[in-house]
């Protein structure tokens, strides 16, 4: 496969050619932060965290879905890019209910990281405040809708890697919601098979072993990635 | 003239309050109202959330006794899955309450009241503070603050953090306690004696010369309510409610926390968010009673261990009855709750079985609805859910410590007001008796609306046309 030489933050890098920026720059050690990105499922772009500069183009870019080229030359860390960012993670604490301090996750949240990461101080949107619901009708597990960022990696990890797509999405706009089948509650939802690949792949604390007290909820998201390659590879 | 005299904002309390005091047209005392002006609405807002995620939540209602909550909350949840916890997680929140009732009553003893008790209610108010004490009494302030870090590293030990721990949870708790651990706070138990021992001489000191306090600092009689053990001594987690009237006649014995509401009702006033609970057979204002310090050492038989039993005899001898209903002993009484606290940790810091890996019972949802109760250190607090099939959140009533002494706080307002109001002009030394009254109860204003707030202290005098003639805000 062909080398590609491109730079990222002034740092020559050497790449492959079907690489895309995120892994080429995490490979070299540069970190860009995402949160719909889950190494082992496809990308959807959707968060937009991963924006990037690139010489020659005036829109932003996201580098989980942007292929790297020869001369290519990437900023991933400009006062412009660290604005975005942390607007969008304020718009997405602003937007549901997050409340850290009596959330499972709490400890364990990469939307709680990510606020950190980016420097959150406090929020400067409106909260919309919405009205979400709680599903614990599944035997083993919950969802939080107010704990929802809508990142799809629940949706992905149900259909590209347990095989069953029970999870999808329903509604439009701020009233889109994760949905498991017909729009049912999760305890009757007949496809689900119980796997709990969704709560490995959820970043917050929206999806949950049912039973979880605060700061309980520990996962390892990077056991999707596990299984997949364990797949591909026939181990 | 008739007037209104309203203290506003409340000092060296746990929370947002004011006092209206108000007189007839020849200047007497004709009532008072603490009011309590926060709100906060968790029984509305904790609907839909799953019952395990309840004591962390609740928990939260309060940054000095967050504990209390936790232990009643988690209580609740114990119910709802119809599970009977390990016995090493029954002992390990027994010593975190412990932990609790100590950090709690040093707070109150030494850094809210001492200064009133040690440097005097009429002194200069710029140092009647913690501070004040400090100075003037750097071993006796020092030993209070580290009696009290004494009782917030016990709860840091179990559960991590010494504010809102989500350690007990529906089922048991989260984790248990080395035995290295447990060594470390045996070394440092002898100073916490020390320390108590020591407060209850001085404060013995001040009693003998506070006659006047006593019978004015709410002294009347009314039904105290507390937990006691099935053989009827002092009990604080896992007992059953007893009420006594002011006579020592046993009214209610050995009654469950889910049949609380046959014991209590609740009355609500236009001018307080704090409710008014009062003891249902009497009907409401009748039913007025009294919980804490004072009602859990009125209502026991004994309390079980021998320091503290001795003090306790000694209490009941100088207050000339066995019940004792002068509010001014609060503050004697909690001192006797430490001593008893420190009793409880030194036989529970012996048992082996704290180290145990069996630490929480695992169900589903088994009952629909339950109560949970707890000895707070102000008094018994009930939790009281109701959930739908999945675990669900769908009623929930709180009933906190400080409402049940609301009825008693009131009185104790105007009789201090009636004793020392002079004129219709309200000089430094009334306000702060009237405080001082109000803090021997240790009110928690945060917890008994489920409110926020810093603490805060007003006062107004009102005439009978209904205006204010005098105000004062610290």
């Amino acid at each position: 496969m062909a080398a590609r030489t491109l730079t990222i933050n002034g740092t020559l890098i050497s790449a492959r050619s079907n690489e895309t920026v995120l892994e080429a720059a995490r490979e070299a050690g540069i970190s860009i932060p995402t949160l719909c990105h889950l190494d082992g499922l496809s990308e959807v772009g959707a968060c937009r965290l991963c924006l990037v500069e690139i010489a020659g183009s005036a829109k932003l870019q996201p580098a989980c879905h942007t292929t790297v080229t020869e001369g290519m030359e990437v900023q991933t860390d400009t006062p412009r890019l660290k604005a975005h960012r942390r607007a969008i993670v304020e718009l997405l604490f602003a937007e549901r209910n997050h409340i850290c301090a009596v959330c499972v996750a709490s400890g364990h949240c990469e939307l709680q990281q990510l606020a950190v990461e980016v420097g959150m101080s406090h929020v400067r949107y409106e909260y919309l405040s919405p009205d979400c619901s709680v599903d614990i009708s599944h035997a083993r597990f919950g969802i939080d809708h107010n704990r929802c960022v809508l990142c799809t990696r629940c949706v992905r990890a149900c259909d590209e890697v347990e095989g069953v797509h029970t999870w999808d999405i329903a509604g439009r706009g701020t009233n889109a919601r994760v949905i498991t089948d017909l729009n049912v509650p999760w305890g009757e939802a007949t496809s689900c098979t119980s796997c709990g690949k969704c709560l490995l792949a959820c970043p917050t604390g929206a999806i949950f072993s049912r039973g979880s007290t605060v700061a309980e909820l520990e996962r390892d998201a990077s056991r999707i990635a596990t299984i997949v390659a364990a797949r591909n590879e026939r181990w | 003239m008739t007037q209104t005299i309203v203290i506003d904002p409340v000092t060296r309390i746990e929370g947002h309050a004011k006092i209206s005091i108000y007189l007839d047209n020849d200047g007497s005392v004709r009532d008072a109202q603490f009011h309590v002006t926060e709100f906060r609405g968790f029984e509305r807002f904790c609907i839909g959330r799953p019952f395990w995620e309840m004591p962390a939540i609740t928990a939260r209602i309060c940054g000095i006794c967050p504990i209390s909550h936790i232990l009643a909350s988690a209580k609740a949840g114990d119910a709802l899955l119809a599970v009977e916890i390990p016995p090493a997680a029954d002992k390990l929140r027994r010593l975190m309450n412990l932990g609790q009732i100590i950090q709690s009553h040093a707070l109150s003893f030494f850094h809210l009241s001492g200064p009133d008790l040690f440097l005097g209610y009429e002194s200069d108010p710029a140092k009647r503070n913690i501070f004040g004490l400090i100075a003037a009494e750097p071993d006796f302030a020092r030993g209070g603050i580290r009696l009290r870090q004494f009782g917030q590293e016990i709860i840091e030990a179990l559960g991590g953090r010494k504010i809102h721990p989500a350690w007990a949870v529906p089922g048991g708790v989260r984790s248990g306690m080395s035995a290295e651990v447990r060594a470390a706070f045996r070394q440092r138990l002898p100073e916490a004696m020390d320390v108590t021992r020591n407060a209850l001489a001085r404060f013995k000191t001040v009693l003998d010369a506070s006659d006047e306090e006593v019978t004015s600092y709410g002294f009347f009689p009314s039904l105290f309510a507390g937990m006691v053990t099935p053989e009827g001594n002092w009990e604080h987690h896992g007992g059953k409610l007893r009420v006594r009237d002011a006579e020592g006649q046993i009214l209610a014995d050995q009654v469950k926390a889910d049949d609380y509401q046959q014991l209590f009702g609740e009355a609500s006033e236009a001018w307080s968010y704090l409710k008014f609970p009062y003891y249902q057979p009497l009907g409401y204002p009748d039913g007025i009673y009294r919980v804490g310090p004072l009602a859990r050492l009125n209502v026991c038989d004994q309390v079980g261990t021998p320091l503290a039993d001795a003090e306790l005899t000694e209490m009941r001898q100088r207050a000339g009855h066995r019940m004792v209903t002068a509010s001014f002993y609060y503050h004697y009484a909690r001192l006797i709750e430490i001593l008893a606290a420190l009793e409880l940790v030194t036989q529970l810091l012996d048992d082996p079985e704290l180290g145990s890996s069996v630490l929480r019972a695992d169900a589903g949802v088994n009952h629909l609805e339950a109560v949970g109760c707890s000895e707070a250190p102000r008094g018994s607090l009930f939790h009281h859910y109701q959930v739908d099939k999945n675990g669900l959140i769908t009623y929930l009533n709180l009933i906190i410590a400080t409402g049940q002494n609301n009825l008693a706080m009131n009185q104790t307002v105007a009789q201090i007001a009636r004793h020392y109001l002079r004129g219709d002009r309200l000089e430094e030394g009334l306000l702060n008796r009237v405080e001082a009254g109000i803090r021997a109860y240790d009110p928690c204003l945060s917890c008994s609306t489920h409110a926020v707030g810093q603490a805060a202290f007003a006062i107004s005098l009102i005439g009978p046309d209904g205006r204010v003639v005098d105000h004062a805000v610290r």
